[in-house]
């Protein structure tokens, strides 16, 4: 009986070991799939990465944040970018559960005027706009400028963030 | 604290009056008389001309700004309606929202025009507070924080913090920022049009979350009725005097955080004293908008923003929903 429980006791510890650290990995490679400055030509990334957690979420999207928790949550980092010093955005980059809760967040809103574009799983451009999601990442690039270069720049960050993701 | 619980706006508007009465103060008289119409009115002031080269042009933005408050006040000039609602040496908070960063949050021409017409109506620069939950926020959205002395200030609450002790009304308990409680006198709400994915909509009573310690506590159940049982709370009720929303820019659908896509301008200012005949408005054009996009209407998508009901029920009584007692005017 005893040696029963010390193995499930192994097998518990072992298993939320797993989980720490499989959970640690993903938040990490959210938080390195952030682009340094002019590692995308013409990208400077201008503000720190930040971090926010389950319980640190609605300090950033409050008010969005439930859609996102309910729909399996574990962190987003996000970073200020601008592009040839005249185009600014930002940069999140979501750690859902699994693939299927990014799905959730990303047909939530409706494509409406969207160009596809080939990147992860499934993406949309729209004009100031990049989202896409890859496995349990989703991804929002947002820009505050419109001109005609905006496009494709944030698809440049996009494809860059991509790569990083699927390391 | 407790004792304004049972009170509606009403009766806080007469015993504004009757306090006024016995100070002599005859302005407040006149602005209180003036905000309560039989109708609530609310007025859409819109100007197509507003931005060159998609930037808002200041002096256009003065000039809208201008129209909307003199029609809501029914004034001759520019500076009365800010006469009537403000006295020199009361400390006047501008309470804007910048949580979607400088996207989608309160135009800093705006403020500029509110702060400008303010110290013409006899406040000083340092009386004027424009403030947030977060002075990064407010930084991001493009107000550069200032505690200058002879300067508009400019600071988010986690400067200064939050009350120790919580006020209470319904389901809120919610310490108030100490800007609201120990700085401003009054405070002009400054909020912008939002669709929002819990609330469903936001524009006047939601940016009151933006003033308590714990929002994230007060979305459940499409935040009904949390927004509604926040606004009740003592200090809020007391002095939140006026809401001037901005919808020179507006999301339609993805908010509250920024998304461009969603996004339309339509080049407006929506004013008035009443913060549940506003939001009601404020719902009707962004159903407007969302029916235009082939987007379902925000009760068929499910996400009626019932707050706002919940405000003019007699449990709380901060205004008018039903249309019938709604005035709009639009110019």
């Amino acid at each position: 009986m005893m040696r029963t429980r010390l193995h499930a006791a192994a097998f518990l510890a072992v298993a939320v070991a797993m989980l720490i650290a499989g959970g640690c990995k993903k938040q990490a490679s959210a938080s390195q799939a952030l682009p340094a400055s002019n590692e995308v030509a013409g990208w400077e990334k201008t503000g720190e990465t930040r971090t926010f957690t389950s319980a640190t979420l609605s300090d950033y999207i409050d008010g969005g944040a439930e859609q996102y928790l309910k729909a399996g949550f574990k962190g987003v980092s996000t970073s200020d970018y601008k592009f040839q010093g005249k185009i600014e955005a930002t940069a999140d980059v979501y750690t859902m559960s699994d693939t299927n809760a990014a799905q959730t967040i990303f047909d939530s809103d409706p494509a409406g005027n969207a160009k596809t574009v080939a990147l992860g799983d499934a993406a949309r451009a729209f004009s100031q706009s990049v989202v896409f999601r890859r496995g349990p990442y989703l991804v929002r690039i947002v820009a505050f400028q419109d001109s005609p270069d905006t496009q494709q720049a944030l698809t440049q960050l996009a494809q860059a963030i991509e790569k990083k993701l699927s390391k | 604290m407790s004792d304004r619980q049972g009170t509606n706006r009403r009766d806080f508007l007469k015993s504004c009056v009757a306090g006024t009465v016995a100070l002599g103060a005859g302005e407040v008289l006149a602005f209180a008389s003036s905000v309560q119409p039989a109708k609530s009115k609310v007025v859409i002031a819109k100007d197509a001309m507003l931005r060159r080269s998609g930037t808002i042009d200041p002096n256009r933005m003065l000039a809208l700004l201008d129209r909307a408050m003199q029609t809501s006040f029914g004034s001759h000039n520019a500076l009365e309606p800010w006469k009537k609602m403000v006295r020199p040496g009361q400390v006047v908070g501008l309470k804007v929202n910048t949580i979607a960063g400088r996207g989608l949050s309160t135009n800093v021409t705006l403020v500029a025009a509110i702060t400008e017409r303010l110290q013409q109506a006899g406040i000083k620069p340092y009386d004027i507070v424009i403030w947030d939950r977060t002075g990064h926020e407010l930084e991001r959205a493009g107000f550069p924080l200032s505690s200058a002395a002879g300067k508009v200030r400019c600071i988010g609450t986690d400067a200064v913090g939050y009350e120790a002790t919580p006020e209470k009304f319904g389901t809120a308990s919610s310490c108030l920022s100490k800007i609201l409680t120990r700085t401003c006198d009054v405070v002009i709400n400054v909020p912008l049009l939002k669709d929002h994915e819990e609330a469903g909509m936001t524009a006047s009573m939601k940016n009151m979350y933006g003033v308590i310690h714990n929002p994230g506590e007060c979305h459940a159940n499409g935040c009904n009725p949390a927004v509604a049982d926040v606004n009740m709370l003592p200090t809020i009720r007391k002095k939140v005097r006026f809401t001037i929303c901005d919808a020179t820019s507006a999301c339609y659908q993805g908010g509250p955080g920024y998304k461009p896509e969603y996004v339309w301008r339509p080049d407006s200012l929506i004013v008035g004293s009443d913060p549940v005949a506003l939001d009601y408005t404020a719902w009707q054009i962004i159903d407007r908008k969302r029916l235009e996009k082939g987007l379902k209407a925000l009760a068929a998508a499910g996400r009626t923003p019932k707050y706002i009901a919940t405000a003019a029920d007699v449990h709380h009584r901060l205004g008018a929903n039903d249309p019938n007692q709604i005035s709009i005017v639009e110019v």
